[in-house]
């Protein structure tokens, strides 16, 4: 007699693949409702968003390649563009840090006025930029609440990198908690409470479980705060001052050879800005496509 | 490990999720918590496991008091319901995670460690799958993969969480009789959780029922089944009639009964409630006692034929199974008045139907039992 047959070990058989209902009434209209609407849809695209995309660079390539690249390699435009590097390899490691301790708090601890902390961290996103960087000139500028005791001290924070790094950090915070948030939520604490059963500390539990589950999602969240890091402008430009070659990042630079009729090197400069969008929105498509079930449920698709 | 659990309260903003919890569980044992859903089970675990922390009281493993201890230094291997196994690690990577993350001086080498791991592998019937990840397998095989990383670490005692409630009946089954064997083979000392009664019965040595928050027996599958100490047991396991009766020293009058049955212990007189289960019900032989009732309907499901009644005295229902092929079967058919006898029954006074107290599992019984059990 043959051994019985343990079902729980052996693996469905494969179903032949059948195509799934190809049309669906419901949701399927005449065909030229769909033309027009596809075509309305494509036309307010390239009309808003690709046209001044492309305008970008053609105007910063209008002089040529070589007064593009002269115009790029001013000290000043690479001043520019060293200060945004600068302040987004502090801003972004430290949002990182920052969201995903809030992400971890959030999620898996309970605690009063946990309501409260997601509503704060929300706060970035509600509030105009201008104002998150008047904020910081209220508390840190000469007239401001430590500004005395700054000056005493001569320490520079208003009109400074410090200040840029911080009005930066201020506007990009929820970019990584919001992403960290829901995808952790959906998570739950289960695979923690068994790593932590398995005799893990709680480092290891988070080194070995919580960060290969979320990596991806923080992967995401980075990306967009990096590029908001670099791109952003109303903050920033409330405290940096505007001092060229010190405290100009390359949204401001921008605005400045802007302002003074030369457009070669002011779309020179954007189109940089432009070109990181572009490698971001590559990215972004990338990661939804290969991890998308790894993220948060709003970006799947 | 003799694990032996004194007097755990445990409350959730004010909800009292364990209430006054006594145990005593003796190494090598494999114990049921079986109860309705909400009564305590899964939070009874987690606190042994050290998930959870007790309000008061304490839990001993050995001689040590756990009670204060986290989780990952009480070495006790938790399955989870929904098994949370790591997705990012492979089979054997999942099943080594607990010797890996042991500090270095106790940690075994990293050969060491696989050989365990596919030893474990097969122990779980599962050797060849150690390459797969846990999106690739089914939910039977996941939970024995739970398992097997569970037993890696050697646990002082091994706690299931509904090991088998996401499964399809079937694989249910054979995971039921095979996880017997492996605990007759590793002699882990088991704690698992389940709210169905077949399952507890069948798989345990003991089995604790629980209801809200409390135990209410601790006993092996008969002494629970055939001695349920309060209504809410008996209730419990199994289907149940509930009959009008009265207590008058040692006898129970039943309306509809001409002669009282007589029980071997004394109750308080007065008002009482008569157990029986449907299967318990049998023709009485011609001319003695029993109870009359009228049959109104017959059903029949699979094995086993289903009658429902009505006592000729006061029209309270009842219903009566038995096997199909009982010779007696034949006689059960709407319309039809019987006379039925009662194998076995419990009677406990009214009031312990209406406030089931908790009880202990401490050696000596309290005198506030006030369960008996006759057979007519
Ligand atoms: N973290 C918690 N916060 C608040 N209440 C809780 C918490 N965990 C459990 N409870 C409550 O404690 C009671 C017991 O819950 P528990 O999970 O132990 O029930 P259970 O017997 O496992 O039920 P089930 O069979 O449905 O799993 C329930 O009423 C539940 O609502
Ligand atoms: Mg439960």
């Amino acid at each position: 007699m043959s051994p019985p047959i343990d079902h729980s070990l052996l693996d469905p058989p494969r179903l032949p693949f059948e195509p799934l209902l190809q049309r669906n009434a419901v949701i399927t209209e005449q065909p030229w409702v769909r033309w027009l609407l596809t075509t309305a849809a494509l036309a307010f695209l390239m009309v808003f968003l690709l046209l001044p995309l492309v305008s970008v660079f053609t105007e910063a390539l209008r002089g040529g390649f070589k007064l593009y690249w002269e115009s790029l390699k001013t000290p000043d435009a690479l001043a520019a563009i060293r200060l945004t590097l600068t302040v987004a390899a502090i801003a972004v490691p430290l949002n990182l840090v920052f969201g995903v301790a809030a992400a971890w708090a959030v999620t898996k601890f309970e605690f009063r006025g946990k309501l409260f902390l997601i509503t704060l961290i929300d706060l970035p996103f509600s509030v105009s930029p201008v104002v998150s960087g008047l904020i910081y000139v209220l508390m840190f500028g000469a007239q401001g609440w430590f500004g005395p005791w700054l000056a005493a001290h001569d320490i520079h924070i208003i009109f400074a990198v410090p200040g840029i790094v911080l009005a930066t950090m201020f506007v990009t915070f929820p970019f990584i908690a919001r992403e960290l948030i829901p995808l952790m939520q959906e998570q739950g604490t289960d695979d923690e409470q068994a790593a932590l059963s398995l005799g893990a500390n709680g480092w290891q539990a988070f080194w070995h479980v919580t960060v290969p589950n979320i990596k991806w999602g923080l992967l995401y969240g980075v990306l967009l705060c990096n590029a908001r890091a670099m791109g952003e402008f109303g903050a920033v430009s409330v405290v940096s001052g505007h001092i060229r070659g010190e405290t100009n990042t390359m949204p401001l630079h921008v605005e400045i050879l802007y302002n003074e009729y030369n457009f070669v090197a002011a779309f020179a400069v954007a189109s940089l800005l432009a070109g990181l969008a572009l490698i971001t929105l590559a990215l972004k498509s990338l990661l939804e496509a290969r991890h998308g079930a790894e993220l948060s449920a709003s970006h799947r698709h | 490990m003799d694990i032996r659990i004194r007097h755990i309260h445990k409350s959730f903003g004010g909800f009292p999720a364990l209430v006054d919890v006594n145990l005593d569980i003796r190494s090598g044992e494999l114990i049921a918590l079986l109860g309705p859903s909400g009564s305590g089970k899964t939070t009874l675990l987690r606190v042994i496991a050290g998930l959870e922390f007790p309000d008061y009281g304490e839990i001993l493993f050995g001689a040590e008091n756990m009670a204060r201890k986290p989780v990952h230094e009480r070495r006790v291997g938790f399955v989870f319901q929904h098994y949370a196994l790591f997705k990012h690690m492979s089979v054997l990577d999942n099943i080594a995670f607990g010797l890996r993350v042991r500090p270095r001086s106790w940690r075994p080498g990293e050969a060491q460690i696989r050989r365990k791991a596919v030893e474990l592998l097969d122990l779980v019937q599962l050797g060849g799958l150690e390459r797969r990840y846990p999106h690739q397998l089914s939910g039977g095989q996941k939970q024995r993969v739970a398992l097997a990383r569970a037993l890696a670490i050697e646990p002082r005692v091994l706690l299931l969480d509904e090991p088998f409630g996401a499964l399809d009946a079937k694989v249910r089954k054979d995971l039921r009789r095979w996880l017997r064997e492996l605990h007759e083979r590793t002699g882990y000392t088991t704690v698992f959780v389940t709210h169905d009664q077949e399952e507890a019965l069948e798989l345990a040595d003991r089995v604790v029922i629980m209801n809200r928050g409390c135990l209410e027996q601790v006993g092996t599958v008969d002494e629970v089944y055939e001695h349920p100490r309060t209504p809410f047991v008996f209730d419990f396991l199994g289907g149940t009639n509930v009959l009008d009766a009265e207590m008058h020293g040692r006898k129970v009058f039943l309306r509809g009964a001409e002669q009282p049955l007589v029980t071997d212990v004394i109750h308080p007189d007065g008002p009482a409630d008569l157990y029986v289960r449907p299967g318990d019900l049998r023709l009485a032989d011609p001319g003695s006692p029993g109870i009359d009732v009228h049959v109104t309907a017959v059903q029949r499901t699979g094995p086993i034929v289903r009658a429902s009644a009505k006592l000729l005295a006061n029209g309270t229902g009842i219903s009566i199974e038995l096997p199909h092929l009982h010779h007696d079967a034949a006689r059960f058919h709407a319309g039809a008045t019987l006379r039925l006898k009662m194998m076995q029954f419990c009677v406990y006074p009214r009031a312990a139907s209406v406030h089931a107290h908790p009880i202990t599992d401490a050696p000596e019984p309290t005198a506030a039992q006030s369960q008996e059990r006759t057979r007519a």
